[in-house]
């Protein structure tokens, strides 16, 4: 029942004997080690499981691992560069965009995706991006503002 | 006694299990300086559901403070970080005291091992009660340092000062380090008498923002939580859940789950379970199994409920009383009754409760997602026959709390697993197990009766409570009689929830406030009286006449009677010592009764604020949650039969929900700080309700404020 499954991870290309049809978040937190992806439902509805998939917000619980066959897939552990923070990370700490954190793998890594999309978000458009995030801990304003600002210095910097 | 090896007296050790911890504390960190402490009356000061204390205090010594002979300072604390930032207010507190850079302290929180007892972090009471208690060890560990000081550099403690962690003697310009005074030490302290503690004033990091210590950690996925720790061997486990609350099993068959592959089952009379590495296989697998059960469930839902409570044989208290009710009956020119109905609401964290267990030579390693690392420490001695010296809880961060997680039974299932097959155990709770299992906000109903004068004074104030307690029941205003009864369970002669309950976030505040507040609203509409006004006119509590001042200045309010089509409304309490006052402006879309709130000012007084940045963080944090009790929170049940499991019917507040939030924390430095994880939460309902009144003329008695309700609300007017 394994099948060879190949797929680029974080940046360095990945093979992986697995059997395909097992949920991609499993496998990338049990299998792969990469415990960053929460688990907060399994059914699609809270977002804590985002990866991104080509560039594009993806809910690890719901998928199989051969969804990712052949494609690009970026975890919160592939954004940081060269042990510096992805603006977006770095503009959550700075406006404590995180309570208890467990939301927030999601938060950045669907704002990461905004941002390559629409570099100059409006304010609704990023509530419109984040809408089906959920945060218990409810660090909403702060998640706002973060991305404004991670915009902000995209576009200043590099 | 080796020569650099001191101990001061230590005092007799009433509880053998603290002392032991005590030694194996020390041998654990080797050299160094150790302060224990007792936590004067922190503890009892502690509001602990009556259930969880199960444990007699210790009159021992047991809590920690070790600065090691590199200089790092650690605290040793039994309370645990679930997002609400205690590891980086308690750390500041620490550093502020000690004199030492804000980096070169640690904290160690919520394992039973290394920690002191502590009944469990809820309630708000982290830094209000434990801060302190820390902070006198701290600077009793300074007076220590200074001493040890001032022998080393030959001149009077009193001559020395300490900056960044280092002892001063500025008129020799002689200095000595805490880690060169720790060196080769192992010097063990015991306080006995109660220091007092620096000035506030005096603090340079309390009272300025600091970011939280664990965010880095967070945004990058490193940060560990309990689901995310392995153990080679490790297996992941479902349990068999009963589809109500009440069934019981009558027959079951396993073999369909049997066979699946790598799957084992594993079982103890009813307690059944599936285990394997795989977690896909193990999910498969426990819908495979088929088991019959036999109902015998209370007959109530969640819309006979309230009707319910009223009729239950409960425990009657009366909790406050002063003056004579018909006396202010008789003073009154209107009286109003009101009944107020409000539902069952789920904790809802978005980490599921964890836990991974694990036997290792006669020792249960557990880690687990708890607010009670102790409390479960107790529950697996007690329910699987244990001892307390071979059960260790550690708990990794949390993934929130909001008290949900001060219950504690996935790491007791997770021991008893990992005790039955001898594996390293890992068990995720399923968002259906979360809702079916959680211990809900309880539902209650809350009947006010209240009397004003002529003039607009409160005459009367009569008010029953079930199944709310009295937290956040107090009348707040001044009313020359009143009388507060509080109804609560007699669990003995009636069952009155079908399922657990315990405390949310501020526990049932909300509700209190909620009546209370709207009550108020009540009557100055009636009275024709600014609504503002009103409750300054009734008020005597100087402080809650400051926060509802403050809070109007920075709302920017203009009074005017209600309803004034403004959709402005207002609502004031306090919790947890601190006193809070809030401004909702809302827009009803009168079609579909959907509301909007447009913008939420709050003024809070806490005291001293540890940490303005964090406190404001937790105010905003407050404020968007109280959303989902306001509008769609409300667990549906029939009988022991949970409807809502997942958030695709349980609706939790989402980010478009949010509104303007402008927030005020007064001054009061020379205050003690007083909690600030939860106060934000109650009287947003309130001030909701009353700004959907100003806009309608629609009165809510009921919350969630659902858009039906709100149209049948406006229907009525
Ligand atoms: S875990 Fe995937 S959406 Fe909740
Ligand atoms: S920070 Fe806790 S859920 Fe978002």
């Amino acid at each position: 029942m394994e099948e060879t499954i190949r797929f680029k991870l974080n940046g360095k290309k990945t093979e992986l004997r697995t059997d395909p049809s097992h949920t991609l978040i499993w496998v990338l937190r049990n299998e792969l080690g990469l415990t960053g992806t929460k688990w907060g439902c399994g059914t699609g509805f809270c977002g804590a499981c985002t990866v991104l998939i080509d560039d594009e917000p993806a809910r690890s619980c719901s998928l199989p691992v051969s969804d990712i066959a052949g494609r690009k897939v970026t975890t919160i552990e592939g954004l940081e560069k060269k042990g510096k923070l992805h603006p977006v990370q770095k503009a959550f700490v700075e406006h404590e965009a995180l309570q208890c954190g467990f939301c927030t793998p999601g938060m950045v890594l669907t704002s990461v995706s905004l941002l390559k999309k629409n570099p100059s978000p409006a304010r609704q458009e990023i509530i419109e991006a984040l809408e089906e995030n959920l945060c218990r801990c409810t660090a909403h304003v702060r998640i706002i503002d973060a991305v404004m600002a991670a915009a902000k210095e995209m576009k200043g910097g590099k | 006694m080796k020569k650099n090896e001191e101990k001061t007296t230590r005092p007799s050790v009433t509880d053998k299990d603290s002392g032991m911890k005590r030694r194996s504390f020390v041998k654990l960190l080797g050299g160094g300086i150790f302060i224990f402490f007792q936590p004067w009356n922190v503890i009892d000061m502690l509001p602990v559901p009556q259930q969880q204390q199960r444990r007699t205090l210790t009159k021992d010594y047991n809590a920690f403070l070790h600065i090691a002979e590199d200089g790092t300072v650690t605290c040793y604390t039994g309370k645990i970080e679930m997002g609400q930032g205690i590891i980086t207010g308690l750390a500041m507190m620490m550093a502020d005291e000690l004199n030492v850079p804000f980096e070169k302290v640690k904290m160690v929180m919520g394992d039973t091992e290394l920690c002191p007892y502590d009944a469990g972090t809820w309630g708000s009471q982290s830094t209000q009660t434990f801060g302190p208690a820390m902070r006198a060890a701290a600077a009793e560990a300074k007076s220590v340092l200074l001493d040890m000081a001032s022998a080393q550099l030959g001149v009077p403690a009193s001559q020395l000062e300490v900056k960044n962690g280092t002892v001063i003697d500025s008129s020799n310009d002689r200095s000595v380090s805490y880690a060169q005074l720790a060196k080769g030490k192992k010097l063990e302290k015991y306080l006995e008498v109660k220091p007092a503690v620096e000035d506030y004033s005096k603090f340079t990091i309390v009272g300025t923002s600091h970011k939280r210590v664990d965010a880095i950690e967070k945004v990058t996925g490193k940060a560990k939580y309990t689901g995310d720790l392995k153990i080679p061997g490790m297996v992941f486990a479902r349990i068999l859940r009963p589809p109500s609350h009440g069934a019981r099993m009558t027959s079951v068959d396993v073999s369909g789950a049997e066979k699946i592959e790598g799957v084992k089952v594993v079982r103890d009379g009813d307690f059944i379970a599936v285990i394997c590495g795989n977690k896909d296989r193990v999910d498969e697998a426990i819908v495979k199994i088929k088991a019959e059960y036999d109902f015998k469930e209370l007959p109530v839902n969640d819309k006979t409920v309230f009707d319910w409570m009223v009729n239950a044989q409960s425990r009657v208290s009366v909790a406050r009383e002063g003056g004579d009710l018909d006396t202010g009956k008789k003073l009154s020119d209107k009286i109003f009754e009101s009944e107020f109905h409000d539902p069952y609401v789920a904790h809802a964290a978005i980490e599921t409760h964890t836990a991974l267990a694990h036997l290792v030579d006669g020792t249960m390693n557990v880690w687990a997602s708890t607010q009670s690392p102790f409390g479960l420490q107790d529950a697996i001695v007690n329910e699987i026959k244990m001892t307390r010296e071979t059960v260790r809880v550690r708990t990794p961060f949390l993934g929130g709390g909001f008290g949900g997680k001060a219950a504690y039974q996935q790491g007791v299932e997770a021991a008893s697993l990992a005790k039955l097959t001898g594996k390293p155990v890992m068990l995720v709770w399923t968002r259906e197990e979360e809702f079916f299992y959680d211990t809900f906000h309880t539902a209650n109903v809350i009947k006010v009766k209240s009397g004003i004068d002529k003039s607009g004074l409160i005459t009367f104030w009569d008010y029953h409570v079930w199944f709310a307690g009295t937290r956040g029941s107090d009348i707040i205003y001044d009313v020359p009689n009143f009388k507060t009864t509080s109804y609560s369970e007699n669990r003995s002669a009636f069952q009155v929830h079908p399922f657990g309950t315990g405390p949310w976030r501020a526990p049932n505040n909300n509700s209190n406030t909620f009546a209370r507040e709207t009550q108020i609203d009540i009557m100055a509409s009636a009275a024709g009286i600014d609504p503002l006004e009103f409750r300054l006119k009734n008020l005597k509590d100087e402080k809650m006449i400051a926060c509802l001042k403050s809070v109007a200045d920075k709302f920017g309010y203009i009074p005017a009677k209600t309803p004034g089509k403004r959709g402005i409304g207002i609502a004031c309490g306090h919790d947890a010592g601190t006193w809070v006052a809030q401004i909702a402006e809302v827009k009803v879309d009168t079609a579909t009764g959907k509301v909007q709130v447009v913008r939420v000012a709050c003024s809070q007084d806490m005291g001293l604020c540890v940490n303005p940045e964090g406190a404001l963080i937790q105010m905003e944090g407050c404020i968007s949650m109280a959303l989902g009790y306001t509008f769609s929170e409300e667990v549906h049940f029939e009988g022991g039969n949970i409807l809502d499991r997942g958030f695709d019917t349980y609706q939790i507040p989402k980010i478009s929900w949010l509104p303007q939030i402008d927030c005020v924390i007064l001054d009061r430095k020379d205050k003690p700080p007083k909690g600030g994880g939860e106060p934000a939460i109650i009287a947003v309902g309130a001030a909701v309700a009353n700004a959907i009144h100003d806009a309608t003329g629609a009165r809510l008695y009921r919350t969630p404020m659902t858009p039906e309700r709100v149209l049948e609300a406006i229907r009525k007017v």
